[in-house]
């Protein structure tokens, strides 16, 4: 994976990241409003039973995506 | 502006800022539905006297995280925010924001302050900032801003009399610019401004972002507008990524002044809220909490609400027949007593089971849990075409698909949307509980299986559970057909849990249930007063001279008063127009097992199934005397058995046409109201038509094919 930045779809339960960017500009202006912006904390918190949507804590809110809207969140970690 | 206009506020925030608190506790009681002139969007507003003894109205507007509109509720609050110059422009806007997190919830106020209209903002969930160890420098955040600023706890009622006090003083637009606009927009926004008079920069760049957002302009100035954007090739969205981390970086600058103090820990509720979590979106736990839930709501919705609406149906009996003995007969009180006041008790019959099933609906997204069951649903509602946000008014198309399709505003992609739309009416709905429980109760034993099910009680749940299944599978074939490139999405926030507020869970009730009873109670209505006419009117004299003919007939037996008066109601309806056409359709019906007299069921129930009952009641000459009785099932029961078919000399409701007219029940659509809910909310009769035609055409073939299975 050396190369290839992380995204939010990748991290596992518990896991924190920094917010690097994204890769999808129209839901980046969605998740922004949202509070997910660059260089925010993110923590994936868990998923749902059948292993999508996710919720994730960011800005101090917890947020619900579905998987691939995750994939278009890449991370520092 | 004329001088007698009262003064517009409008309430505008992010979603779960608490709005709807600070509306309830500015209102009370003085709330009403409405709809914002020429655009089908719900307008909830409310007067509220301010200290000066001036009476203001409060207009609430959806949720929204920022002035770019996602979903359909949300593009009215850019859509009239973008309009300076009409009725509905609020004079002052209160942005109502979340203090305990101000960052994400600035963001929209900085976008209304830099629109140029007068604005306050008000800083709610004081009492969670101060939990959470977080206190602001009011008044330079006010100075920074150029807004007044008002720092309140609205579900405690802290803060409201400063907040009014605020609200009755004037307030001068905002001098303040937060965010310039691109120096690329510049020349786009000033040929929009000399042309059209558009009041700021950035109401004019909004313009050109927002397209849609524009529908209170005429066509020619729309026209300006889109030829303006084309000559300088001005792409909507280009820029609007870049605005949101601009104002961000504005926000953050400003919060690092005006904090006082912070302190890093999130405070105990939100761990508390975090451990409920674990529990309500378990692999186990959290689906047997949400059927638990569900059933709970069930029950209620069927045994709570049987004895109010018992009572209901009771006192409007008894009207009725009042009203037949105090005033002089002829047609116009049989319009009233058989026409407008059964029509309005068919409607006041179904507010209590609505009124639990809000109560329910309101407790669950007050408390936060309806996001979860959002969480839950996605994935497998996804399957099916629909949205995890689908499952609200799935759920609710148990009591009434009204309100429930006026429920899917919230789902902002169009094609799960309108599948949603479509598929609700298949949801067994409380209207066809009458029919289902007379027919159960006429072809299926009272019999126990397996010691403790009763059969009906299966049987009744099988119907359900049928009509859940077609609503999935409809959604599933839709799917298909429709393709949009529009994409599906769910970035939802999940609200941290807490106790409902039960002032609010009481507003939303009365509010609801206000709103069925004047949409769906106009319509069904209108259609009882047409049925009334309908059944009482028919070709010919034969109905004028009824009593003779049935006098004549029955002048050799030995019939007792009430007995003939009922072949009497029966020989009227047979021969009224209402009976023309259920004899005319006789031969399209048959092959489900049907008469004409069916047929007049069929037809007196196609705007509104609940007809169906009262209609077979009347037809099997059961006069509204029997009503008083306290076995009416049990009357209209005996006479529905002892009905024969003369072609086969046996029992006209046999098990086939039992069943198949409970599959017919289920499947088809038989609700004036609802295809008009669909037409006001899909702005037009091609889904309407499509959706009747194909609930048709799927309760007739099942029909069909249940029939001739069973018999």
């Amino acid at each position: 994976m050396a190369g290839v930045p992380k995204n939010v779809a990748q991290m596992k339960p518990g896991e924190i990241g920094i917010v690097a960017g994204f890769t999808d500009e129209h839901l980046s202006v969605k998740l922004m409003e949202m509070g997910c912006l660059p260089g925010a904390a993110i923590k994936f918190n868990f998923t749902a039973p059948l292993g999508d949507p996710i919720c994730i804590s960011v800005s101090g809110y917890e947020l619900s995506l579905r998987l691939e809207e995750a994939a278009t969140i890449s991370i520092l970690n | 502006m004329s001088a007698t206009r009262r003064t517009k506020i409008a309430l505008v925030g992010n979603p779960n800022s608490g709005k709807s608190s600070l509306f309830n506790q500015l209102t009370g009681l003085n709330q009403k539905i409405g709809n914002f002139p020429g655009i089908t969007v719900e307008k909830k507003s409310g007067m509220c006297t301010l200290p000066n003894n001036e009476i203001v109205e409060i207009v609430d507007f959806p949720g929204t995280y920022s002035i770019y509109p996602r979903s359909l509720d949300e593009r009215i609050v850019s859509e009239v925010l973008l309009d300076h110059h009409s009725s509905e422009t609020p004079d002052k806007i209160v942005v109502v924001a979340d203090a305990s997190n101000l960052k994400r919830n600035l963001l929209l106020l900085t976008q209304i302050i830099d629109i140029g209209l007068p604005t306050i903002l008000v800083l709610n969930m004081m009492d969670l900032a101060a939990k959470a160890g977080l206190s602001y420098d009011f008044n330079k955040l006010s100075k920074k801003l150029g807004v007044p600023v008002v720092p309140v706890a609205a579900r405690q009622g802290v803060g409201i009399n400063q907040l009014k006090q605020q609200l009755a003083k004037p307030v001068p637009a905002p001098a303040t610019q937060i965010f310039p606009v691109w120096s690329e927009a510049s020349q786009p926004i000033k040929e929009l401004r000399d042309s059209l008079g558009v009041d700021n920069d950035y109401e004019a760049y909004l313009f050109l972002e927002q397209p849609l957002s524009l529908t209170f302009l005429s066509k020619e100035h729309k026209e300006i507008v889109d030829s303006i954007r084309e000559r300088h090739q001005f792409f909507p969205g280009k820029f609007q990524g870049a605005e949101t981390i601009q104002r961000y970086s504005y926000i953050q600058e400003l919060l690092n002044e005006v904090t006082l103090q912070s302190s890093i820990d999130e405070g105990a509720w939100k761990k508390y809220s975090r451990s409920i979590d674990r529990i309500l979106t378990h692999k186990v736990w959290g689906y047997a909490c949400f059927f638990g839930i569900l059933f709970l709501i069930f029950q209620a919705i069927f045994a709570w609400a049987s004895w109010p609406m018992d009572q209901i149906d009771f006192i409007f009996g008894f009207i009725s027949t009042y009203i037949k003995e105090v005033l002089p007969a002829g047609p116009l009180t049989s319009l009233v007593a058989d026409g407008i006041v059964p029509g309005i008790g068919g409607i006041v019959i179904f507010v209590p089971q609505i009124a639990i099933l809000f109560a329910f609906i309101a407790i669950l997204e007050e408390s936060g849990y309806m996001a979860r069951v959002v969480f839950l649903m996605d994935k497998i509602m996804r399957k099916f075409g629909l949205n995890g946000k689908s499952i609200v008014p799935l759920v609710s198309g148990v009591a009434c698909a009204i309100p429930a399709i006026m429920a899917t505003r919230t789902i902002d992609n169009w094609k799960e949307r309108i599948i949603t739309i479509f598929v609700t009416p298949l949801i067994s709905c409380s209207a066809r509980l009458p029919i289902f429980t007379i027919l159960i109760a006429l072809i299926v034993p009272d019999e126990k299986v397996l010691g403790f099910f009763n059969i009906q009680g299966l049987a009744l749940m099988g119907l359900y559970l049928l009509g859940f299944a077609a609503a999935l599978s409809s959604a599933w074939i839709m799917k298909l057909f429709i393709r949009v490139k529009e994409r599906s999405y769910l970035i939802m926030e999940l609200p941290t849990y807490r106790v409902p507020k039960w002032s609010n869970v009481g507003y939303t009730i009365i509010e609801k249930t206000k709103a069925f009873v004047l949409e769906a109670g106009r319509v069904i209505l209108a259609i009882s007063i047409i049925l009334w006419v309908l059944a009482s009117y028919g070709p010919g004299d034969k109905l004028e001279r009824a009593e003779e003919t049935i006098t004549k007939q029955t002048a050799h037996l030995n019939i007792s008063g009430q007995d003939r008066e009922n072949l009497i109601a029966s020989y009227k309806l047979e021969n009224s127009y209402a009976g023309v056409i259920g004899k005319a359709i006789e031969p399209a019906i048959k092959p489900l097992g049907y008469d004409w007299k069916i047929g007049i069921a069929l037809i007196t129930s196609f705007a509104a199934r609940e007809v169906f009952v009262g209609t077979i009641a009347t037809i099997y000459s059961i006069g509204n005397a029997a009503k008083e009785d306290d076995d009416t099932d049990n009357t209209i029961k005996t006479r529905m058995r002892q009905e024969i078919n003369p072609e086969t000399g046996g029992p006209r409701f046999t098990p086939a046409v039992g069943f198949s007219l409970l599959v017919f029940y289920t499947f088809a659509m038989q609700c004036m109201s609802t295809l008009a809910v669909v037409y006001r909310e899909t702005k037009g009769w091609r889904w309407p038509l499509i959706q009747l035609a194909y609930m048709t055409v799927l309760a007739y073939v099942s029909a069909f094919i249940v029939f001739t299975v069973l018999s």
